[in-house]
Formats: C-alpha cells, sequence, structure tokens
C-alpha cells in the first residue's frame, strides 16, 4: 500500500536516520539483548560459560505464594495464646527453610500476613525485596503523577499573568529542575536530617510542640519525604510544558468568554482545560514514565532503606546488575519494569484517547 | 562500553608521549587515590624514582576518584582495555583473580619477607598482590572517660568480654555525659560494614561464609552464634547504645566533639582526632564475644592485570614500591599502617612510642581478613544490607536467613566460584 512515508519521501527518511538510528542503536537493540541477557545466568564478571537458564530469573524475582499457618495447639488441643489473647502461630522459617513437607515453599520469605479467623495468611516471596521495590514505586507513581501535574498546572497559571518581573518567577520555580538531581538530593538529605533545618522548622512553628524526626530514617516517612522532594525538584519542569500549552489558546477564546460573561472558574473549565487536552495527555505521560525511572534521590538519600522502605524498581535493577554482579537478574527487571510502564502508557493513551 | 574507550583513547594519548622518550618498556599503572593530592604525589615519587632506577620499565599513572575505580576496572576488563599494574582492594582481589582480570604476580619471597601477613593477597595458592600498608580499627576512647566510668582498661592480651563491654555502654549511658554511648560508624555506608562490623560476627563464633568449604553460609551466618550475634547487634539500637542513622559530619566530629563515648573507628582517623583536640585518646582492642578479638584486614594492594605481558615488569615495579623508606613515606603522608615493622619503625607515628602505634600491634594481634572468596564482593553487599535491616528493627533470624538464601544462590549460580 502506497502512503506518504513511503512515496518519493527519501529525502524525509535520510532525515529521519539519524534519529532513528540513535533510537535503535542505545533503545531498541539493548532492550533486545537485555532480553535475551534475562533468559541466560550471565554475569558481570566470570570466567564460567554463559548459560541458557529460560525463565528461571523471572521465576526467582515473581514466585509469590499465600502460606495458611494454623495456630499451635498443646497437648489438650487448645489454641495457644500470648498475654494478649492473641493465637501464637509458628516461625515462618519452620515451613520455608528444610522443611520437605513443604518443598514449594522452599527459600521464600515473608512479605506480609493477614488473619482469617485464626488461620494466619502469609504472604510469602521467592524475591521479598523485588515485591516491595514494585509496591514502592507504584505508590510513588499515583502519588506523584497527579500531584505534580496538578501543581505544575497551578504554577503554570500564575506565571502565565502580565505582572512585572514575572521572568523572575518564572526562573525561581524552574531553577530546580536546572540543578542536578544529585546536588538536589544532597541538599534534601541535610534539610530532612534529625538536627535539619525542616525540623527546626516545625519546631518553631508549633512552639516547640513538634519533636524532631528522622524523615528519612525512619519506615514510615522515607517514601513520603522523596515523593515530596521529587515532586519539588521536576514540578518546574512541567510547569513550562504546561506554560507552552497555555500559551497556544487564542486570546480571542478569552475575550468572547469575558464578553458572555463567564466566571474565572468557567473560563478555565470550558475555555483553557479543553485547550490543554493534548498538553495533560503529554504531561501525564512523561511524568508517570519519570516516576517509574525513579532511581537517583534513592541512591543518594537512602539507598533503599530503611528496611526496604524506599527501594525501587530501577534501583534494584541497578543493584542487581552492578552491585551484585548479576546482569542477567538486572535485566530481568528491567524487561519487567518495560512491560510494566508499556501497559500503563498504553492504557493511559486508551483512556485519554480523542472520543 | 563507551567510557572505556574514552579512557583507553586518553591512556594511549598519554603514554603515547611518554613512551617516546626512552626505550624502556611501557608499563601502564592505574590508582584508586584520584583527587588525593598527597597520595598522588607519593606514588608519583615512587614511580619517578622507579623509572630513573632501571632501564627496562617506564611506569605511567592514571588514577581514579575511589568511589568509580572499580567500576572503571571492570568496564575496562569488559572492554579488554586493563592498564598492566592494577591497584586492588584487598577483599575484592580474589574476585579479580577468578574472573582472569589479575594473573599471578611473579614477585621474589625475599622482597615479602616480614611483611604482615594481611599485606600478602593470595588466591589458589599463589601471590596475587601486595599491600604498602594496612588499615586497622580500635575502640577509640578518652582515658578520662574510663576514669570517670571506673572501667578497667583492657589490653590485646586482655581484652573486654561481652559483659566488660556491654557494662562499659550501659554505665556510658547512665553518666548521661554523651548523646550515644557507643558509635559503630553507620553513616560510612558500603565496604564498612563488612570491614568493620563482620568481625564481631566472627568474634561471636559466626561468619560471612563457612570458611571450610566457601560454599554455602549457611549455619555460619544464621546458626545459634550468627542470631546471639544479631540481637546483640539489634540491640545496641533497641537499648540506645546507639544512633541507627548517622550523618556523615557527626561520624567525623561526633567522637572529637564528645557526643560519643566509644567510637569503632579506623587507625585513618587518629591524626585527625588529635588534632581535634582530644589529648587523652586511647586506642582500644576489639571486645571478645566469646570468640576471641578480631578485626578486619586487607587494605589496597598492587598486582598485575590478567592481559598483561609484563608480568616481570610489573613484580620489579612492586618490589621496588615495597622498599621500608616508602612504607614510612606513606604511612606519614597519609595516616595508614606501614607493612612491616622495619618501615614503622622509621614513621613518626607508629614508631615504637608513636601516638598510633597500638594499631600496629592491633593487626598484629587481632587482624582478620574478610573471606577470601571470588563471592566476597557480592557477600558482603548482602551482609551490610541484613546489618541495616537488624538495626533498623527487623526480625534477627529471618533477616539472617534471607542472607544466606541470598549469598547461597549466588554461589551456586556462580558454580562454586572455583574453590
Amino acid at each position: 500500500m502506497a502512503s506518504k512515508l513511503t512515496t518519493s519521501n527519501r529525502a524525509g527518511w535520510a532525515f529521519a536516520l539519524p534519529g532513528f538510528g540513535l533510537l535503535a542503536m542505545f533503545i531498541v537493540v539493548p532492550f533486545f539483548f537485555a532480553f535475551f541477557l534475562s533468559l541466560t545466568n550471565q554475569r558481570l564478571i566470570s570466567p564460567n560459560p554463559t548459560e541458557f537458564v529460560g525463565l528461571d530469573n523471572y521465576r526467582n524475582l515473581l514466585g509469590i505464594r499465600v502460606l495458611s499457618i494454623e495456630p499451635e495447639v498443646n497437648a489438650a488441643g487448645e489454641i495457644v495464646r500470648d498475654e494478649t489473647g492473641a493465637p501464637e502461630y509458628p516461625r515462618v522459617r519452620t515451613f520455608t527453610r528444610n522443611n520437605p513437607d513443604y518443598p514449594q515453599y522452599a527459600g521464600m520469605r515473608e512479605w506480609f500476613r493477614w488473619h482469617s479467623g485464626d488461620t494466619a495468611k502469609v504472604v510469602v516471596a521467592r524475591d521479598v525485596v523485588f515485591w516491595k521495590s514494585l509496591r514502592n514505586t507504584l505508590m510513588f507513581v499515583l502519588v506523584v503523577a497527579p500531584v505534580q501535574g496538578a501543581l505544575a498546572l497551578g504554577l503554570a497559571l500564575l506565571i502565565n499573568q502580565r505582572l512585572r518581573a514575572i521572568n523572575i518567577y518564572r526562573a525561581i520555580y524552574f531553577m530546580p529542575v536546572v540543578v542536578s538531581i544529585v546536588v538536589v538530593s544532597l541538599l534534601w538529605r541535610f534539610l530532612y536530617a534529625e538536627e535539619g533545618l525542616l525540623n527546626s522548622i516545625l519546631h518553631g512553628l508549633s512552639f516547640g510542640m513538634f519533636e524532631g524526626r528522622d524523615w528519612l530514617g525512619d519506615p514510615d516517612t522515607a517514601l513520603g519525604a522523596i515523593k515530596a522532594m521529587s515532586i519539588w525538584q521536576a514540578v518546574g519542569f512541567h510547569m513550562v510544558i504546561w506554560l507552552s500549552g497555555l500559551q497556544t489558546i487564542s486570546p480571542t477564546l478569552y475575550e468572547a468568554s469575558a464578553i458572555e460573561g463567564a466566571s474565572k472558574w468557567q473560563t478555565f473549565r470550558y475555555v483553557t482545560w479543553p485547550g490543554l487536552r493534548n498538553t495533560a495527555v503529554l504531561v501525564l505521560i512523561v511524568i508517570t514514565m519519570q516516576a517509574f525511572a525513579l532511581f537517583a534521590q534513592i541512591d543518594v538519600m537512602t539507598n533503599g532503606g530503611p528496611l526496604d522502605s524506599t527501594t525501587t524498581v530501577v534501583f534494584q535493577a541497578v543493584e542487581r546488575g552492578y552491585g551484585k554482579q548479576d546482569i542477567s537478574g538486572g535485566a530481568a527487571i528491567s524487561v519487567i519494569l518495560f512491560l510494566l510502564v508499556l501497559t500503563i502508557s498504553l492504557i493511559q493513551r486508551y483512556l485519554t484517547r480523542e472520543k | 562500553m563507551n567510557l572505556s574507550t574514552t579512557l583507553a583513547g586518553a591512556l594511549v594519548a598519554s603514554t603515547s608521549i611518554v613512551g617516546m622518550a626512552a626505550a624502556q618498556t611501557e608499563l601502564t599503572m592505574w590508582y584508586h587515590g584520584g583527587g588525593n593530592e598527597v597520595e598522588s604525589d607519593l606514588l608519583d615519587s615512587i614511580v619517578t624514582d622507579f623509572n630513573a632506577a632501571q632501564s627496562d620499565w617506564m611506569v605511567s599513572v592514571e588514577s581514579f576518584p575511589q568511589g568509580s575505580y572499580n567500576d572503571s576496572v571492570v568496564a575496562a576488563a569488559l572492554a579488554g582495555n586493563l592498564p598492566c599494574i592494577l591497584d586492588v582492594d584487598g577483599p575484592v582481589m580474589p574476585n579479580w583473580a577468578w574472573a582472569g582480570y589479575m594473573q599471578p604476580l611473579p614477585i621474589s619471597d625475599a622482597a615479602l619477607d616480614g611483611h604482615l601477613d594481611s599485606t600478602i593477597g593470595r588466591w589458589a595458592g599463589e601471590v596475587y598482590s601486595v599491600g604498602l600498608w594496612e588499615a586497622a580499627v580500635a575502640l577509640y576512647a578518652r582515658q578520662s572517660t574510663l576514669d570517670a566510668l571506673g572501667l578497667r582498661t583492657p589490653t590485646l592480651d586482655a581484652p573486654w568480654d561481652t559483659e566488660e563491654f556491654m557494662g562499659a555502654l550501659e554505665a556510658a549511658k547512665a553518666s548521661g555525659d554523651y548523646e550515644f554511648a557507643f558509635d559503630p560508624g553507620m553513616a560510612w555506608t558500603g565496604e564498612w560494614y563488612p570491614y568493620a562490623f563482620s568481625p564481631f560476627l566472627q568474634s561471636f563464633g559466626g561468619d560471612i561464609v563457612d570458611r571450610s568449604t566457601y560454599q554455602t553460609a549457611e549455619g555460619a551466618l544464621n546458626g545459634d552464634a550468627a542470631i546471639a550475634f544479631g540481637d546483640w547487634w539489634q540491640s545496641l539500637f533497641t537499648e540506645g547504645y546507639a544512633p541507627v542513622s548517622q550523618d556523615p559530619a557527626t561520624r567525623d566530629t561526633g567522637f572529637i566533639d564528645g557526643k560519643y563515648a566509644f567510637s569503632w573507628n579506623g587507625n585513618w582517623a587518629g591524626v585527625a582526632t588529635l588534632d581535634g583536640g582530644v589529648d587523652d585518646v586511647v586506642f582500644l582492642p576489639a571486645p571478645d564475644f566469646g570468640n576471641g578479638p578480631v578485626i578486619g584486614a586487607g587494605s589496597w594492594q598492587f598486582g598485575a592485570s590478567g592481559t598483561c605481558e609484563h608480568p616481570d615488569g610489573v613484580a620489579a615495579f612492586v618490589e621496588h614500591a615495597l622498599q621500608d623508606e616508602y612504607l614510612a613515606a606513606f604511612s606519614d603522608g597519609i595516616g595508614l599502617i606501614p607493612s612491616t615493622t622495619e618501615a614503622a619503625a622509621m614513621t613518626t607515628n607508629y614508631a615504637p612510642g608513636g601516638a598510633l602505634e597500638p594499631f600496629f600491634g592491633l593487626s598484629e594481634a587481632q587482624a582478620l581478613v574478610r573471606p577470601v572468596s571470588p563471592g566476597y564482593v557480592v557477600a558482603a553487599k548482602v551482609f551490610e544490607k541484613a546489618l541495616a535491616d537488624i538495626a533498623n528493627g527487623a526480625d534477627v533470624a529471618d533477616t539472617l536467613d534471607a542472607a544466606v538464601d541470598e549469598i547461597n544462590t549466588d554461589i551456586e549460580r556462580n558454580g562454586g566460584y572455583g574453590h
């Protein structure tokens, strides 16, 4: 079938070639290479020959099961309870270690548990850290994508005005984007420290009611702290994209709505927002993809700790591939991440399609 | 790939200029001390002396920042661009030797005479690398603290046992004079954890892997001794003796400022502590937790890369560098422990009566190298994470079990690492 792309379009293809070539060389080929590696036992450093291991790497990463544990019973057949009346359970390690009766759980580790009646349902995974990193990454995306997008839009609306010295504000909001993320992460590590700026401000504002806390050292607050910092850091970038979208909306539409007597909200709802449709899709997809790639902040600020509360998929891929020299395992994580991001991007495209 | 090509290009460019000047055979060398002027000057003077002293070899040095040094070597090795003389961290050497990045060093036994054993890197029965210096860890304290709390001063022959050590921490905590009784150095993530803390585990009777076979960590890292160690380690933090998280600045100055009563720190911090005004600092030996007192050993060493065509040239250079005057110069310059008693006598700090002399005794009496295995690189990472998790309150037995599984899987996937 002849189309504009194939007929007498040599110049077009010639112009596209450098771009396509670079994309192929640095994105497409490495991806297929990673996919191939993830099916082997390739090591970063090893004199041993590479062997094909099929889906072992994926099995080791994704293996997950639910283990039902009955409470301990004493000789009389009664359930043993501790002082608070809660039933006592045998340790998970009695099932997962050297227990020939439960070969399917061998080498697995508890992720979390819930109770149904007196039976404890324990979710055990072959690689708990990877599952935690998946959960952390998804939680990060779920919060950062909408909040960062909305904040950026708010800032864009604020600076899209004819005010004196508005460029100064634009520069201020954009500044964190220009600074290296490593530097920003280091600075925020000091802000979040136990004797850091954030604690002393909160202490002052609450007239001494607020006790300082170690934001990055507490599993409950560490990921939240990194979310806040990441949103602040990249919000300026998306503000600029929103701004460019805002400036493509024709002033005549605003004049018309003003003549019609539209309120500020109505103007935003029926003129600005529909005009930003394509920008919104772009911003959403870009933020989502950037959020999935969360790495530098983790590497500088927490190293995935405390207790795996901030570990992410990309951090795990690097840690495994380079730190632990397991290139095939790192490649498997990259492939899983690729499929995950691809799926989510396709869903987003579908949901935001032109109806 | 790209990085190493650039590096190789730079290397070729920089070495060809020197190469034209003489008929000596070119030997390139990579060093981990990039950015440290004192260290670079010391090494340069050794290299200049060596190049002038004989007519066969011409050494040229390329320095890298320590943080990215190992990555640079691995990248260069994958691309086949290794230099001839490699600088290697002691515990990493077996990994590189096993992978073929290094070859045995044909050095004469005479040159190694009198060297601290832990400065000689051996793998599969052969010498691969030799170090000009050693490092050691001690329990920093003030004599005034010991006196005020009424504590016995431990010695190499009679170190504190578990009870005395915990009693000392309790006394320091009860005195209320210190923010924390004990500073293990939690801020120094990375190799510090296995280097500084695995000796505690070994003193309890456990280890990172079972050193009789190097094929499993089962029993060594999750046996009764290891679980006792884990419980003790966790109690340091739950009982409030030590801070779980610490920023690097406090690590550097906390003991000097009097925030901590005891600090677990290396000889390299000794000079700074004395300069910081702690005149009555004492360097106490590691406590004995039941299986003898232990500190870590093995520092940076020199060896020949696997692709080097002139290992005899490398050996000649290393033999030249091992002269006592250079060992002493390095020690005076950057505070490290010289490898021989003779060199120690020539230094300001490690000579008999010198301020840091106790460290030399510690290295001789308590030092135990980290597991000599290519798998150590991975095991060290796993161990670090396990200790951080336990300090943060994770279940001790489960965490150690998981660490054992991860180490064993890694050993298995590497076909036993050639032991």
